[in-house]
């Protein structure tokens, strides 16, 4: 090869390139993996299930394949009332997120008390189950961890599910999908910055929140505001509807596009959504020539707009 | 035209065949990205304007946009520059004008594939790395490695002595893109999470830039200025000093993208120094290039393709002031996240870059076709409405970002901002929409210049003769 000249030349291309690697890739990397799991990655990843975007489990972002985060006002066996609690509910052949199927992501204390008080081992994807978030402590300090209620508890996906009722379920997990899907990350980030951010849109998240997430979708531009702990400064599922219905319903000089096209065919009620009739009047009603805009039809709770919101009010 | 190649023997396809595809290409995706980028400031600028379609929205058509310009037009005008630069300084023939050919069918089908399953919301939400992960496999495996291939065996095969600067660049930028898009994509392949997945866009994201678009336009630049002035390049040693500094130093800043982001400190003090030092290779390129116009600063007013290679160089003079002082920590808290970010990367992919690919394009298709151009008026025209398009957009942008940086430090209501910098978006809009026209009138110009350009008399260059229109 006529390289040869260049013998020299290319050793040292190789190495300064290994090195710059070795730098931005490897050293880092020791770091990041240190980092143990907080109750906030234990969440998100129950939450979102194994990975948000594009994978064989739902190549078209549907929201297929998520699991579902319930809040549990009674015990789903016994029926008994208890202290109110959130369980992440995997249904059979839901895909585990990473901290189940590859604990090591969790860091140390999480991953022993996971494995050997939460039973996370024992989790089969056929057969679904649910999870739940628990302290505990290892080797004197307090860990999160999470435990596999369907090993330590009997509790079964369907059961659960039934026992919280459509109410008390979040679709926070295909929700997530949409947000991706939508692009809503384009405008919106889900990281608050080293500046006044932290007293307008909460604290900044730490280190241990990320693990196990996948992707992290922190954006990059802000056309719109941060939405991290959105879900703590508005939770309100009626102005969610008006604002994703039509942004300007709610705040006349948002550039937000309108996500009307999520609530699908048909409304709660079953009746088809007339989108031009809509359409129509908003446009009578934005030129003066009446009174009340038109109504925001109530959406169904399996479309698409359920999963968003839900999703954004989970935001805390 | 493109099938009469693909089954040809490969000493029966004519020299330059697979740069003029690659060229072409390159146009029709600079008309379609930048067609798409005006669609999407529109969307910005009157959000009411075309709804209910999910097809229209913006969320689904502002990385399409992205990816079009990035793997569309500037990567394949980077691939028809190599293909014809590349044979030309090692004195030889394209190692395989056939592999050529089929990377160009390779990558437009590729590339539209992958433009359509990302226009239906099939994305792995990573911004840079948005294409599903077999896309990115098949970009890596059939077009970019025999794309690269066909560089790195024309060098080897090459009939002169040494290896030119553009060389050394084609062939460890080529290498390094491939190394990028391979590691950078590990997070999906693996299902990497966390912060490892955030990291790793970035990474992904900078060394793009950084490896890829930066060195390669450098390196036309590099050929495109002493090849029609006649200057020989003004020194070999700065050349030398630009390489080196762009794989040490270009090449590890990727936490910069990050800064506010729970990264190790030590991980941003880091990328912060070595963006600075970014600066050392950008101040290399642009002397180099600057001092080898010495004496034949005319041609910047009268030669079209110089006056295009010169502009994207001292575009790349405030891009690289930008550059390298805004990812400091104190500069990056006031204006991460703002439409000045936006205006910095247009200022990358639209000014610096852009121009010097589109000389190379006039110039290589004139040379390859051995036709003079159709037009210089409208080929001026072009000139203009790049340049006077680009800077409307530019400077636009650069205010709503330093109105959302001031918004952001003094907490205003977000809304504030977003009425604020309201007639910037539309200011935006129109600068987009005059370098999408401008693109549509180049287009037409190329097209007619293949069709009716001038025949050029062996042995003359282009430039040498007088425009006939």
């Amino acid at each position: 090869m006529a390289f040869r000249e260049y013998k020299i030349g290319s050793v040292m291309f190789g190495v300064a390139l290994s090195l710059s690697m070795a730098i931005t890739l490897v050293m880092p990397s020791y770091n990041i993996i240190a980092v143990g799991a907080t109750a906030t990655a234990l969440d998100k990843q129950l939450t979102y299930g194994q990975v948000s975007g594009f994978s064989f489990h739902d190549p078209f972002l549907k929201g297929e394949g998520k699991p579902k985060k319930v809040l549990l006002k009674q015990d789903p066996m016994t029926g008994a009332p208890m202290e109110s609690m959130y369980a992440y509910v995997f249904s059979a052949d839901t895909p585990f997120p990473s901290g189940i199927l590859h604990p090591q992501v969790l860091g140390k204390g999480v991953r022993e008390l996971s494995i050997e008080q939460g039973k996370i081992n024992d989790a089969l994807t056929p057969g679904g189950a649910v999870f739940v978030v628990k302290e505990g402590e290892f080797e004197g300090k307090p860990y999160p961890y999470i435990e596999n209620a369907t090993a330590t508890k009997g509790w079964k996906p369907d059961e659960v599910l039934k026992s919280a009722g459509d109410a008390n379920t979040i679709y926070a997990g295909a929700g997530k999908q949409m947000f991706v899907r939508e692009g809503c990350w384009w405008c919106h980030t889900l990281l608050p910055e080293q500046t006044q951010d932290f007293q307008v849109f909460g604290p900044p998240p730490l280190l241990g929140d990320f693990n196990g997430e996948s992707p992290t979708a922190f954006g990059s531009d802000r056309k719109a505001p941060d939405l991290l702990h959105v879900g703590s400064r508005n939770s309100s599922k009626e102005w969610m509807m008006l604002h994703f219905f039509n942004p300007r319903l709610v705040q006349p000089h948002s550039i937000m596009p309108r996500f009307d096209y999520l609530w699908g065919e048909t409304d709660a009620n079953g009746d088809k959504i007339n989108y031009d009739a809509w359409r129509k009047a908003y446009i009578e009603y934005r030129n003066g020539e009446r009174v009340m805009p038109p109504d925001v039809p109530a959406y169904r709770s399996d479309s698409e707009i359920r999963y968003l919101i839900d999703f954004v009010l989970n935001l805390k | 035209m493109l099938q009469k190649y693909l089954f040809a023997k490969n000493e029966d396809i004519p020299a330059g065949t697979s740069s003029i595809f690659f060229a072409f290409s390159a146009i029709v995706w600079f008309v379609i990205g930048t067609g798409l980028g005006t669609f999407n400031a529109a969307k910005l600028g009157f959000p009411d304007w075309i709804t209910g379609y999910q097809m229209f929205a913006f969320g689904k058509m502002r990385q399409v946009h992205v990816m079009a310009v990035i793997f569309g037009w500037i990567s394949m005008a980077f691939a028809s520059a190599m293909m014809y630069i590349t044979p030309a300084l090692g004195n030889t023939k394209l190692w395989s004008e056939k592999l050529g050919v089929w990377s160009c069918l390779n990558w437009n089908i590729g590339l539209a594939v992958g433009l359509i399953t990302m226009w239906m919301g099939m994305t792995s939400g990573r911004e840079y790395s948005d294409f599903i992960y077999p896309i990115d496999l098949i970009f890596l495996f059939f077009v970019l490695i025999p794309v690269s291939l066909n560089v790195w065996m024309t060098i080897a095969h090459r009939r002169t002595q040494g290896i030119y600067t553009t060389n050394w660049f084609f062939a460890a930028s080529s290498f390094m893109f491939i190394i990028v898009l391979l590691v950078g994509n590990l997070p999906e392949y693996f299902h990497l999470t966390g912060l490892t997945e955030a990291y790793l866009t970035w990474w992904n994201a900078h060394n793009i830039l950084g490896l890829w678009i930066t060195p390669v336009a450098a390196a036309i630049a590099y050929y495109t200025i002493p090849k029609i002035t006649g200057n020989p390049l003004y020194s070999h040693r700065i050349g030398h000093l630009h390489f080196w500094s762009i794989v040490i130093f270009y090449s590890t800043p990727a936490a910069h993208h990050l800064m506010s982001a729970p990264l190790p400190e030590w991980l941003k003090s880091f990328a912060s120094v070595e963006g600075v030092l970014i600066l050392v290779p950008a101040i290399a390129f642009v002397s180099n290039i600057l001092l080898t116009m010495q004496g034949k600063w005319n041609m910047f007013v009268e030669n079209i393709e110089t006056r295009f290679t010169v502009t994207g160089v001292l575009l790349a003079i405030p891009l690289n002031m930008q550059g390298g002082f805004q990812q400091t920590r104190s500069i990056n808290w006031y204006i991460h996240g703002t439409g000045w970010i936006v205006a910095h990367a247009h200022l990358a992919l639209l000014g610096f870059s852009t121009f010097i690919e589109v000389a190379a394009v006039y110039y290589g298709m004139q040379t390859l076709m051995k036709r003079k151009l159709y037009s210089l008026a409208l080929a001026n025209f072009h000139f203009w409405m790049l340049l006077i398009g680009f800077s409307i957009y530019w400077i636009s942008m650069t205010i709503a970002g330093l109105i959302q940086g001031a918004g952001k430090i003094y907490e205003v209501p977000y809304i504030d901002i977003v009425v604020a910098e309201h007639p910037y978006m539309i200011a935006r809009w129109f600068g987009g929409t005059l370098v999408f026209l401008g693109n549509c009138v180049w287009l037409y110009n190329m097209y007619m210049t293949a069709r009716v350009g001038t025949p050029l008399p062996a042995g003359r260059m282009a430039h040498e003769l007088a425009y006939e229109r």
